[in-house]
């Protein structure tokens, strides 16, 4: 099996001061933009739709399809708001790309609030990035002087406006609603649907909501079209994306690679796990998709191919962990986040997640039970399907996952001892410290 | 002496030992100085959205830029500003974790614990800066220099274990590197970040993230090697992205 690399959202990132608006436009920048306000708004929905672009935060629904469903003419105001919360466990790819080349994403804001007929845009980011939120506001101030936002913007009668605005450490407001209250001024927790953000988000008026990656994707379709989008990809899932490798890998970091591409693949081509260690477990996407282990080395890392195997695709998170790693703790540390981070307006997630915490606690010290592995599946029963927002679904995944493949190793638990892994042997610095 | 300040407009009454919060008080009053800066700053903010009450998270940076963290004065301004009661304020700002209850040191140490960065160091890294530092989670240096957190994940998780530092990049921190790091930060020897610019105070960062940038947008690196790995592997193989063939997007 060959595949190829295809550098896009990543291409420029080396590039010397790859942040200002002078490099990006040095390599075609704000071309697409050009060339998109020449076109009808509607025509440039039915390219997004022609080239298959699915959202890369995590749920894969089709951006056209989202941009058409915001109707036109109503006499409201339309917002677009780009989530750029990016805080799911293992996922790195949105800071590095506004980090890098804010303008990739901003021409992208500025194309698709075009298209949806948007005059203000708003860009989500989380606050605990300062230099991203740097190089974001000083993008929209360069971007103001050269005219590609404002009035009238290079003479096409479009007027624009974006903020960014910034966060303040709150997991949930990746949640597409939660974000759209705290972008209201309020606690970020989510909101009943229907009505969708598409006929009433922001201000109850048609908002799209896309994730950093999604919308940043938009100048290149605009570039090179419909069919060369899908060149790449799978037949449902096509383009590129952008594949974070963590973890214990010899060589971590962003590979950006058609969607479909294998693990195996990414392994082979990256130098693998590091030396002298085997693959144990792995998120696809995120801590919030179940976990896989060796046995799906070669699921297609696209839309369809996680949930066939019994997870999803997620944010292509990928976090790989070795045969030295607990799966006990793991799963300890993300729960631990998830009871952290749950807002707390709904039962099944606010309980449920402190009760994954205690009785986890309990099986890594050696003081569990088999009893203690029904209560937990119990749990996860009540939380899956039954929280309001999906929170509380993401952190049922890595509990039931590793039961599911692990079971031997909570038992292994139960003697009293407490967890039988040594954690310095699962550090980065393990042998360097010893 | 416990400090209490319950008010009429909602505030639930709070006790708490100010041994907690060194180097400020929770019944600090914001000067007049102050509240001049933010209600000029904070005229831009609510200008910035189509609804006033959109500018609540910048309005609480601001108030935290005068004081370290968000006080019940802070909270009495912003509801002001805002022409909101004090409880509906104080909801929002105590559900985010960037706005503090109690004043920080000049440096925010957040140490990732979520999973990866725990298992490949963070957990040992967070137990040696507790004990190097003699403080707990959230503990402030006597010297008011440094505060401790364990934090969630950063979006960093190839460069684990990570360490952020008013919210700037530590990448790849072994226990040694981040012992030495907060000595540095204690001694005011302030170390560059892997990716990111110039440190600046804990307060410095909070006005910032009102939306009112500082100058060094162009210190630091585009990137830090790990985000261009596949960039170099691509040029490595040969790969790329199919050539774009025609000029018309259709």
């Amino acid at each position: 099996m060959t595949f190829a690399l295809t550098p896009v959202l990543t291409a420029n990132w080396g590039t010397p001061r790859s942040w200002t608006l002078a490099s990006y436009r040095r390599t075609g920048g704000y071309d697409a933009l050009r060339t998109a306000l020449a076109m009808e708004p509607d025509a440039l929905i039915a390219l997004v739709k022609d080239s298959g672009l699915r959202g890369r935060g995590g749920a894969g629904f089709p951006t056209g399809m989202k941009w058409g469903f915001i109707p036109q003419g109503d006499g409201k105001p339309h917002y677009l708001v780009v989530n750029a919360d990016e805080s799911e466990p293992g996922t790195c790819k949105d800071i590095p790309l506004m980090m890098a080349s804010p303008h990739t994403l901003l021409e992208g804001v500025l194309i698709s609030a075009y298209a949806i007929r948007a005059n203000q845009a708003f860009i989500y980011v989380r606050g605990e990035v300062l230099h991203v939120v740097r190089r974001l506001l000083n993008a929209v101030e360069e971007a103001k002087a050269a005219g590609f936002i404002g009035h009238n913007v290079l003479g096409s009668g479009f007027n624009i406006d974006v903020v960014v605005h910034i966060g303040a450490g709150a997991y949930i407001c990746g949640e597409e609603t939660a974000l759209l209250e705290s972008l209201e001024g309020f606690r970020g927790q989510p909101r009943l649907r229907p009505p969708f953000p598409a006929i009433e988000g922001l201000y109850a008026c048609p908002t799209v909501i896309n994730n950093v990656e999604t919308i940043s994707s938009v100048p290149a379709i605009v570039r090179g079209g419909a069919s060369w989008f899908k060149k790449m990809g799978t037949e449902k899932s096509p383009g590129f994306k952008i594949f974070s490798l963590s973890g214990h890998v010899a060589r971590p970091g962003q590979y950006e690679a058609p969607l479909g591409i294998t693990l195996r693949e990414l392994l082979d081509a990256t130098g693998g796990m590091r030396e002298g260690h085997q693959l144990k477990f792995w998120t696809p996407g995120g801590s919030s998709t179940p976990l896989f282990t060796a046995e799906h080395l070669d699921v297609p890392l696209d839309f369809e191919g996680p949930p066939a195997n019994g997870s999803m695709l997620g944010t292509t998170a990928l976090q790989l962990f070795d045969e030295t790693t607990c799966v006990v703790r793991a799963v300890l540390r993300w729960s631990e986040f998830y009871a952290h981070e749950s807002c707390g307006k709904c039962t099944p997630c606010r309980e449920g997640v402190f009760w994954y915490v205690q009785i986890l606690e309990r099986l890594e010290r050696g003081m569990g039970d088999e009893q203690d592995i029904d209560t937990l599946l119990d749990l996860s029963e009540n939380i899956l399907g039954r929280a309001f927002c999906a929170l509380g679904d993401g952190a049922t995944s890595p509990v039931t996952s590793s039961i599911q493949y692990f079971r031997d190793e909570y038992i292994a638990h139960f003697d009293g001892r407490g967890c039988p892994f040594d954690p310095v042997a699962s550090t980065v610095f393990a042998g360097a410290s010893a | 002496m416990g400090h209490s300040h319950g008010e009429p407009n909602g505030l639930p009454t709070v006790t708490l030992d100010p041994r907690l919060s060194p180097g400020a008080s929770l019944a600090d009053p914001l000067s007049d100085d102050a509240k001049a800066r933010v209600r000029e700053l904070g005229a831009q903010v609510i200008a910035r959205y189509p609804r006033a009450r959109s500018a609540m998270m910048p309005l609480l940076y601001l108030v935290q830029a005068e004081q370290g963290y968000v006080s019940p004065d802070g909270i009495k301004l912003v509801a002001e500003l805002l022409g909101l009661t004090t409880a509906e304020v104080a909801a929002v700002s105590t559900f985010y974790t960037m706005y503090k209850r109690r004043s920080c040191g000049d440096y925010h140490v957040g140490v990732c614990t979520n999973t990866l960065c725990a298992i490949l160091g963070g957990d040992a890294i967070f137990a040696a800066l507790k004990d190097h530092l003699g403080v707990g989670n959230a503990g402030t240096t006597p010297d008011n220099k440094v505060t401790l957190e364990h934090i969630e994940c950063n979006a960093a998780c190839d460069y684990a274990p990570v360490v952020m530092v008013n919210w700037e990049f530590f990448d790849n921190q072994t226990v040694e590197s981040a012992k030495e790091l907060v000595d540095k930060l204690r001694a005011g020897d302030l170390p560059m970040p892997s990716r990111g610019a110039s440190l600046i105070t804990h307060v410095e960062t909070s006005r910032v993230l009102a939306g009112f940038p500082d100058a060094l947008v162009n210190e630091g690196p585009s990137a830090g090697p790990e985000s261009l790995v596949g960039v170099e592997l691509a040029k490595e193989r040969g790969d790329a992205a199919p050539a774009i063939e025609s000029k018309d997007p259709a």
